[in-house]
């Protein structure tokens, strides 16, 4: 953990956003956010639902449009062009609550297609990232199934091997184990420690305040679209400042 | 009735392959643009095709084979009762495939198309390679239901002069006054055509409702 602290430190932001704001008509999504991260750094973003915060990651790659500020991916600044968009998503993998696999390709193919038809690389040499990524995630003997054969855990599990396939300078996961069966958690879990183990900048919108605790350098809270509070995860839990961090907290601890 | 009349119904039966082969084939090719284009999020595009869809599901089939047949004649271009049913056959495919595709197109999850778009796909990929495949599995029942009605729409090429199944019918039954015998057959060629491809229909929808359990 303390080799990331240091490169927290030291280098640029490797995702920063600066007055972002987002509205659904007249409803305000996003207020004035700012935030930076740094190359290596581990941010849990917590919050309550409909508090914006997989609105918030969701804009880093611009799956969601924003109307105010600017945002900064690895050196890019995100224009509302496609050319930049592009860019950014090249660079920031994204790992969704429904896994999002593509039912009608072999867990293989899935890791296989972007590369290829993205980045351009060939076919061997995208098969054989696809399994070496397939191993490091310990389901390389499910290559050639099908997403409906797996497990809603295995199915997590490829979808983080797929978007390592595009050697992502980032991470983003939303809720990447809010539609898993208790028991297959922990699998896609550890698999995040360990991808945060080797280093990877990551952002997680989770209410795993386990993994916060022991993964995270900074945990944000986020309430009706604005950041409320951010501190590192033993500052937060032990001593959260809000009254609304101490409500959403005893809530969802007080729950598990 | 004779060896004689019965070749020349499969004559027709022929030429009723061939438009019904042609306008499916054309059809789906105009009828994957205009499905396209009525689910590209640009407004004017999407306005102009879902007009153009409403004007071939508003009228009927044999007035739009009367428009193409004769309205183009009247602008200048000649044609032959072949190319101008052919023509016409197209059209009408392209508006009906196009919305059965349309609403296959939206029916795939949006999950799928935000992981390609996260996945930096580019449209073209993400359409190829992602929607699609997954729409037209989704289309598949009815696309065949709209085949079935395609086959047996042709017969309407008949009446401007086009002489597949139904006229070849027409013509034999003229000739030896058994107009019960002739059409009695005619329909069974139809229904030999027709039937088949229903059943496969069926099967597919079942199919594909037990693998969505």
């Amino acid at each position: 953990m303390n080799q990331t602290m240091n490169s927290a430190t030291t280098t640029e932001p490797m995702i920063s956003l600066s007055g972002v704001e987002k509205w659904y008509g007249a409803f305000k999504a996003l207020d004035n956010i700012n935030m930076s991260v740094a190359k290596g750094e581990k941010i849990v973003l917590c919050g309550p639902s409909g508090s914006g915060k997989s609105t918030l990651i969701r804009c880093i790659n611009h799956l969601e449009a924003y109307q105010k500020g600017d945002i900064h991916v690895g050196g890019i600044m995100l224009g509302h062009g496609s050319k930049t968009i592009d860019a950014v998503r090249r660079e920031v993998g994204m790992v969704f609550q429904q896994f999002n696999l593509f039912p009608h390709l072999t867990v293989l193919q899935n890791c296989m297609l972007a590369p290829m038809r993205s980045l351009g690389i060939d076919k061997a040499q995208a098969e054989d990232r696809a399994r070496t990524l397939l191993e490091r995630v310990k389901i390389s003997e499910q290559a050639e199934k099908y997403p409906a054969q797996l497990s809603g855990g295995q199915q997590q599990r490829v979808a983080i091997a797929r978007a390592l396939c595009m050697r992502p300078k980032a991470m983003l996961f939303d809720e990447p184990t809010s539609a898993l069966d208790p028991e297959m958690v922990k699998e896609v879990l550890d698999t995040m420690i360990a991808l945060a183990e080797e280093g990877m900048t990551m952002i997680c919108v989770t209410h795993e305040m386990g993994f916060a605790r022991q993964v995270a350098d900074r945990v944000i809270f986020m309430a009706s679209g604005a950041i409320v509070e951010e501190a590192p995860p033993a500052e937060f839990f032990s001593n959260p400042k809000h009254e609304r961090t101490r409500k959403f907290l005893g809530e969802i601890l007080g729950r598990h | 009735m004779g060896r004689e009349e019965f070749l020349f119904l499969l004559a027709g039966l022929k030429w009723t392959v061939a438009l019904s082969v042609v306008a499916f084939l054309c059809g789906s090719i105009a009828g994957l643009i205009v499905a396209l284009a009525r689910t590209s999020g640009i407004f004017i595009v999407e306005r102009l095709t879902a007009g153009y869809i409403a004007v071939f599901q508003g009228t009927p089939l044999l007035m739009q084979l009367f428009v193409v047949y004769y309205g183009l004649a009247l602008i200048g271009i000649q044609m032959d009762a072949w190319a101008a049913v052919s023509v016409g056959l197209t059209l009408h495919a392209s508006a009906f495939l196009g919305e059965i595709w349309r609403g296959s197109i939206e029916a795939v999850p949006r999950g799928q198309t935000e992981a390609a778009k996260a996945l930096s796909l580019g449209y073209v990929s993400r359409m190829k390679d992602v929607v699609l495949p997954q729409a037209i599995r989704i289309s598949l029942p009815a696309t065949i239901g709209f085949l079935v009605q395609l086959i047996k729409g042709t017969s309407l090429a008949s009446i401007v002069g086009f002489t597949e199944l139904t006229r070849a019918g027409n013509i034999i039954s003229n000739q030896i006054f058994q107009p019960l015998t002739v059409f009695g057959v005619v329909g069974a060629l139809y229904f030999l055509m027709c039937c088949p491809l229903t059943i496969y229909g069926a099967h597919l929808e079942r199919k594909f409702l037990t693998a969505s359990r």
